[in-house]
């Protein structure tokens, strides 16, 4: 729409004489850049940072929010070490840990395979690819929800089919109910859910490597195998980082589909460090206790999410 | 790359190693939409046909999962039903054959339409305000910028569980507990991170010279970002839009501990349609199925930004 514009005289100024002229006629830059950024700066302030400043001092007191008008005490750093010392805590902590790690550790395997597959390009692959998206743009609680249905022993589809290709009588185990099976079955359908996004960011990265490298290689003779660990792997690794790490944060803080999928159970061999929390601050309604925790939570975080942005400028910079 | 397949370069694979990534990428796909097709499916058949053993794959399509989803029945003698004048509707007549009448609407309208209002309001704000601050960090030198970045992004991260807790206080003090008010502000705050920097990742792509021409031809600075810079970024913020409404309507944990009723959306409510005797899947997976709909018809739409998406911007393609 400018294109059509005859450009006046004036075009050849300079930058600093354009925002010079710009200042005369309205608001200067600066103050634009404060009008612009400021209302979100104060909703974030106001949603997120003023809360976490409540729940810090929350931590320090024996506060129950189902009895607010019992006067709270301030009980020191008591809730940290009580934290600390909760051998329940621990418990949840080596479940989320270990549902991290195999969930994660999955998705990478299956994720990073699928997308060198996919780059071969074969005729029809953007189709398929769209099709092994979509799992991952559900909503989390809905997707642990339906599995219960799918996972139902009897009458569910999954046991149906585990029974026809392996003989094994689909009403024998129980993928929810059963204590060895459970802590697999959140990972099982944590992986379905979100190789797909694993697969889309290592596909980035290996569109990302150029073409005269490889074409180097072949040129020297190098073998498939070696052109996969001196070129491919390094190339992606910035890639599979950012994915890692994004998936380890975001499972590290796992709450809507395993809540609906097992809430926790059988016993608490499911339950995450998040669905504790949950059941502190609204089951028990130990409000400091749980304050405390989830400043503990914040801590990992946030520590984590500084690795992330890291992460995330060395991929820009490619 | 269709050029590169014909010239057979050295790097396009071979016949058979194209043949053997079909093969295995189109079987994980099937595998994968598995469920998805599975709930679709169970979502026309009858309760009995739902819960059958072995589970079964054809069946007489019916509408009973949606009628239950949206009414509300009582059970009834056949004698009364048959004193009843005749049914006008076919839902009316689907119910009656099951010895029930319908004694109301459920409450899926009302929830339904709690998560359109919540969602398409926070939408709305978040791409609003993340527009603006895209902007400024975009093109005007803005002290701490970095880290202003770094805590814009580091509060979508935070584990909602733990900032519920505070919330809850907070938003019970306010009176802002199960309103659409507080959830839209809520949900505003989450989006507006993510909006912020898909967009300053749009705007950092539309060439800076637009705005340097438009403002020596007389325009102002707001002038040059309403009527140049905004147009062309017309795209990014459609998917930016899409995205945060992708969030909204999927948002589990703070609907589930911040609402009850009113402002109830549906996540939450999804799992607690229950009929005659536990869980009635059939309208579950009718619900489940209205639900994920649109979701998977914005997949497609998004496509070519998803990648952008998922990763705030930072990888483009």
């Amino acid at each position: 729409m400018l294109a059509n514009k005859p450009f006046p005289p004036e075009g050849l100024q300079t930058k600093a004489q354009t925002r010079a002229a710009a200042r005369l006629r309205g608001l200067s830059d600066r103050t634009i850049a404060w009008l612009f950024i400021l209302p979100t700066i104060v909703l974030l302030l106001a949603i997120n940072i003023f809360p976490l400043i409540w729940a810090l001092r929350l931590s320090f007191t024996n506060f129950k929010s189902n009895m607010p008008s019992v006067p709270a005490r301030n009980v020191g750093i008591d809730n940290y070490t009580d934290i600390l010392t909760d051998e329940d805590i621990w418990y949840a902590m080596q479940v989320t840990a270990r549902f991290v790690f195999w969930s994660v550790g999955l998705e990478v395997l299956l994720g990073f395979g699928l997308a060198l597959l996919i780059n071969r390009q074969f005729r029809g692959h953007s189709f398929w690819t769209t099709l092994i998206l979509l799992p991952m743009m559900l909503s989390p609680a809905v997707v642990g929800n339906f599995w219960t249905f799918l996972l139902q022993p009897q009458t569910g589809l999954f046991n149906d089919i585990v029974g026809f290709f392996t003989g094994i009588p689909p009403n024998s185990f129980q993928m929810i109910g059963d204590v060895p099976l459970a802590p697999w079955t959140i990972v099982m359908v944590d992986a379905w859910m979100w190789t797909p996004y694993v697969m889309l960011i290592c596909l980035a990265g290996l569109r990302s490597i150029p073409d005269y490298i490889y074409e180097a290689a072949e040129v020297d003779r190098a073998s498939p195998w070696r052109q996969f660990w001196s070129i491919t792997l390094p190339m992606t690794l910035p890639f599979l980082m950012l994915a890692i790490l994004f998936r380890g944060i975001e499972n590290f803080k796992m709450f809507d589909m395993v809540n609906l999928l097992t809430s926790g159970g059988p016993g608490s061999v499911t339950e995450t460090v998040s669905i504790t929390l949950k059941r502190a601050a609204f089951e028990k309604w130990r409000t400091g206790y749980s304050s405390a925790l989830a400043i503990i939570l914040f801590v990992v975080v946030f520590g984590a999410a500084n690795i992330y942005v890291k992460a995330l400028n060395r991929v820009k910079q490619r | 790359m269709t050029d590169l397949a014909l010239q057979q370069s050295v790097v396009a694979a071979s016949p058979r190693s194209k043949t053997f990534a079909a093969v295995v990428v189109i079987a994980y796909a099937l595998i994968a939409t598995l469920p998805i097709v599975w709930i679709i499916m169970t979502s026309f058949k009858t309760q009995e046909d739902a819960i059958a053993y072995p589970p079964v794959v054809v069946f007489h399509p019916s509408m009973e999962g949606y009628v239950n989803l949206f009414t509300i029945r009582s059970r009834q003698t056949p004698e009364f039903i048959a004193s009843l004048p005749p049914a006008e509707t076919w839902y009316d007549r689907d119910v009656r054959k099951r010895n029930m009448v319908i004694a109301g609407p459920s409450k899926v309208l009302p929830r339904f339409v709690n998560s359109l209002v919540i969602g398409f309001g926070s939408t709305f704000l978040a791409v609003f305000l993340g527009t603006l601050a895209a902007y400024a960090f975009s093109r005007f030198k803005v002290p701490l910028a970095d880290d202003l970045l770094f805590f814009i992004l580091s509060t979508r991260m935070m584990p909602p569980i733990a900032v519920a807790i505070p919330i809850y206080l907070m938003y019970r003090t306010l009176g802002l507990a199960d309103s659409y008010l507080g959830m839209i502000v809520l949900y505003t705050a989450v989006n507006v991170s993510l909006a912020v920097w898909l967009l300053k990742g749009f705007i950092d792509e539309i060439p800076r010279e637009y705005e340097e021409a438009a403002l020596v031809d007389g325009y102002t600075r707001l002038q040059a970002f309403v009527k140049v810079v905004l147009p062309q970024a017309i795209t990014g913020i459609a998917a930016t839009a899409i995205f945060c409404l992708i969030f909204a309507w999927n948002e589990y944990a703070f609907a589930l501990l911040l609402t009850s009723g009113d402002a109830q959306t549906m996540p939450p409510f999804i799992p607690f349609i229950i009929g005659e005797g536990g869980q009635d899947w059939p309208a579950v997976a009718a619900a489940t199925t209205l639900f994920v709909l649109p979701i998977l018809i914005f997949t497609v739409v998004l496509r070519k930004h998803l990648l952008r998406g998922i990763t705030f911007g930072a990888v483009r393609k």
